[in-house]
């Protein structure tokens, strides 16, 4: 088979696009929006509706430490991206498993909270509206941190291997964008869970 | 052919044991295949949402007709709709973006090959999902059953107490695996158009198809992920006890009915727009006339794709909204018939003075124009409240948005059908039986689908098995299903051409319309690398420059 023949013009200098994994995570973040929009509204027009108890007045308590925990993790897989951008491999190992620590304190907060809503109050999915609501917007962001948390593992185990250079940084930057997203979506269901919700 | 510049030679294409391609088929990772297959998974649903159209048609033949019980027809119609949106008409287009907009961008593949894949077999096994509860929807003892809540499923309808088994369950994952498809197809389409495009390519100089692939991609962003939300808010109902739909509860069935049409009515423009995309490509080549009025096509298309986000209540005026309500979703509604109206405008303006050239694929433009162009009306005679009050649940509606898919959508993929057939096989398809395909088509469609607008004025709900004789509206059914069979002729003519001219039509050579968009300048069908150099464009006609290097269109930029 011989080549194609065809006499196109020549390149034009500076041809650089865009990086395919910064806009591809930027549309999933703009689709994860939108579900996480439909599930916020579903909470906010529910909310003060439940026919029965119990009421997030009476069994809410603001998770303030663990919020502070996932907020700072933001920071750490930035600067862990950083550090891997100037080949600072070790200390990007190092802030990488503090984010993952860090992420996983804010898991392990969640975890308590429901053990707790469920066990002394008697709050399930299915006990009242508020219920309902409550887990399925807290549970879908605990999902979206536990989706970020075993892709952060994949990383540091292949970083601990010794696999990750500054090769990989561009697609650490990538996983750090859905990062950075969980972190920012957590902004919106504490405020709409715990201020404006109770 | 008038160049020369351009000597591909054809693909030889290699025999192997049928195993052998089966197994490259299934583990394929190329666009053009992955295309394909979506094409042709969407052909075969085409025929079965097909088949139970003919049911519901011939069950409303004539008045007290009992072919099937009322419980079969609920099933025929809720099927027939969510085959025919989520199963068709999305793969379909897909398959058409997966196809084209690589070889138009002058790329060798998709961003995301794998991705593309594994989206193309998360909505085939959606599809599958839903035919198996013909089976399993009573739990696999005996007799099983399907969906039977209508394609939007309105809650309570949807809830345990009122659909027991299945049925519903195996709706609703069906939607949610399929929606989930549709994202990663999306995520893909839009990267490969931001970040795949050849040298020269600029924003500016993209094809149109392309240009309203990105805007469709961006939709269904954010038009498909609320219904999967909301999918996943029927699960959490329906297996773990929630409330989200329970009235009982405190919970609220209107919720459902926001949360369906924020998807279901920009969903319609998801569909259309690749449509638009189709005609913006045919329509020149065919009046042999560069587009009239690029930049404000792509102008519209966003508009269009802006304000579409914020008409879906227009579904829902019956309901009992307030009054600003509805008259914010009335003159959002009517806001749109603006930038669709330039853009007909704008395919006229292409074909006025050109040199028309009356080929099928040209033929279904045609067609596309008048015939959408009708749909629009009679949608912005509903889009006022009032009116719709009265037309509201009738056979009207049930005829305006056949009008808009079958008239609109349906037709402009015929014509992308013939116009990019001969790509994707090398072989031109049957001009004849092409003609043939056309005329019965066009005959029973306005056969079918101009009558239905009048039972719905007289008063003759959608989704009733049957009705009094004594309504007057027996007549006007019967003409209604002479249609439906006249159109089923025509797509076993359209399905006899596309199978004939597969081994026995001509062979089409690299560029059989004297095109100017990249997808012509390689072999048909293309090798699977697609450009053995990667082009390098200046103008927006690429293959006009090539073909005509004493005027090229990058003169004039």
């Amino acid at each position: 088979m011989s080549a194609i023949t065809t006499s196109f013009p020549d390149a034009p200098r500076g041809w650089d696009l865009p990086s395919r994994g910064k806009v591809a995570m930027a549309s999933l973040i703009l689709a994860e929006s939108a579900i996480f929009t439909i599930f916020v509204v579903a909470y906010l027009f529910y909310v003060g509706k439940s026919l029965t108890g119990p009421t997030p007045r009476e069994v809410l308590a603001t998770p303030i430490f663990y919020t502070i925990c996932l907020l700072s993790s933001s920071l750490t897989i930035h600067l862990a991206a950083k550090a891997l951008q100037r080949n600072y491999t070790r200390l990007f190992l190092g802030l990488l498993l503090l984010t993952i620590a860090m992420g996983g304190l804010f898991l392990f907060g969640t975890a308590q909270e429901w053990h707790r809503l469920i066990y002394e109050h008697g709050l399930t999915i299915s006990t009242n509206l508020f219920g309902t609501t409550y887990y399925s917007l807290v549970g879908l962001h605990a999902f979206h941190v536990t989706v970020g948390l075993i892709m952060l593992l994949i990383v540091a185990l292949f970083g601990l291997a010794g696999r990750v250079g500054i090769k990989q940084s561009e697609r650490v930057e990538v996983l750090s964008m859905y990062w950075h997203f969980v972190d920012a979506v957590w902004v919106v269901v504490f405020t709409v869970v715990y201020v404006i919700g109770r | 052919m008038s160049s020369n510049a351009i000597t591909v030679p054809a693909v030889q294409i290699q025999d192997r044991p049928w195993v052998d391609k089966l197994h490259q088929w299934v583990t394929t990772t190329d666009h053009k295949r992955l295309g394909i297959l979506y094409i042709a998974s969407a052909l075969l649903f085409l025929v079965l949402g097909g088949v139970e159209a003919l049911i519901i048609r011939v069950q409303l033949m004539h008045a007290h007709n009992d072919l099937v019980s009322p419980q079969v027809f609920n099933r025929m119609f809720t099927m027939h709709g969510t085959t025919m949106i989520f199963f068709v008409a999305m793969p379909i287009l897909f398959g058409f973006a997966n196809y084209l907009v690589p070889l138009m961008i002058g790329a060798r593949d998709m961003a995301f090959p794998r991705l593309n894949a594994f989206s193309f077999w998360l909505s085939f096994f959606g599809a599958l999902l839903l035919y198996f509860s013909f089976l399993g929807g009573s739990g696999l003892y005996g007799a099983g059953n399907a969906p039977d809540i209508g394609w939007w499923a309105y809650a309570p309808l949807a809830a345990r107490a009122f659909s027991p088994g299945h049925s519903s369950d195996y709706w609703t994952l069906a939607v949610l695996a399929s929606g989930f498809g549709s994202i990663g197809t999306a995520i893909n389409i839009i990267a490969t158009i931001v970040s795949m495009r050849c040298p020269g390519m600029t924003l500016g100089r993209m094809p149109l198809l392309a240009w309203l692939n990105l805007v469709m991609a961006g939709m269904v962003l954010l038009a498909i992920s609320p219904l999967s939300a909301a999918q996943i808010m029927l699960l959490v109902d329906r297996y773990l006890g929630g409330h989200f739909f329970d009235t009982q509860a405190g919970g609220s069935a209107v919720l459902w009915m926001h949360f369906f049409w924020i998807f279901g009515h920009p969903e319609v423009y998801v569909l259309i727009i690749p449509c638009f995309a189709f005609m913006s490509e045919i329509i020149p080549v065919f009046s042999r006339k560069p587009i009239f009025g690029y930049p404000v096509m792509v102008g519209a298309t966003v508009a269009i794709a802006f304000v579409s986000m914020s008409v879906w209540a227009h579904h829902m005026f019956t309901v009992g909204m307030s009054s600003y309500a509805n008259s914010f979703f009335t003159i959002t509604t009517m806001a749109v018939g603006v930038p669709t109206g330039i853009k007909i405008f704008n395919w006229i303006g292409t074909m006025w003075g050109g040199r028309i050239q009356l080929r099928t694929p040209m033929l279904f433009s045609i067609g596309f124009l008048f015939q959408f162009l009708i749909a629009g009306l009679t949608g912005i005679m509903m889009a006022s409240s009032p009116f719709d009050w009265q037309l509201s649940l009738s056979y009207f509606v049930v005829a305006h948005f056949h009008y808009v898919i079958v008239g609109g959508i349906l037709f402009a993929l015929f014509g992308a059908f013939y116009y990019w057939y001969p790509k994707m096989t090398g072989r031109m398809l049957s001009e004849s039986l092409g003609k043939w395909h056309f005329w019965l088509f066009f005959i029973g469609f306005h056969l079918t689908f101009d009558v239905m607008h009048i039972p719905g004025i007289l008063g003759m709900p959608r989704r009733i098995y049957t009705y009094e004789p004594s309504r007057g509206w027996d007549t006007l059914n019967l003409i209604i299903t002479i249609g439906a069979f006249i159109q089923a002729i025509a797509i076993l003519v359209f399905v006899a051409n596309l199978v004939i001219s597969y081994f026995k039509g001509a062979t089409a050579g690299n560029d059989p319309w004297d095109a100017w968009t990249l997808e012509w300048s390689t072999s048909s069908p293309p090798p699977a690398y697609n450009f053995a150099s990667i082009p390098v464009v200046a103008s927006r006609r690429p293959l006009w420059d090539l073909k005509h290097p004493e005027d090229p269109d990058s003169r004039y930029e």
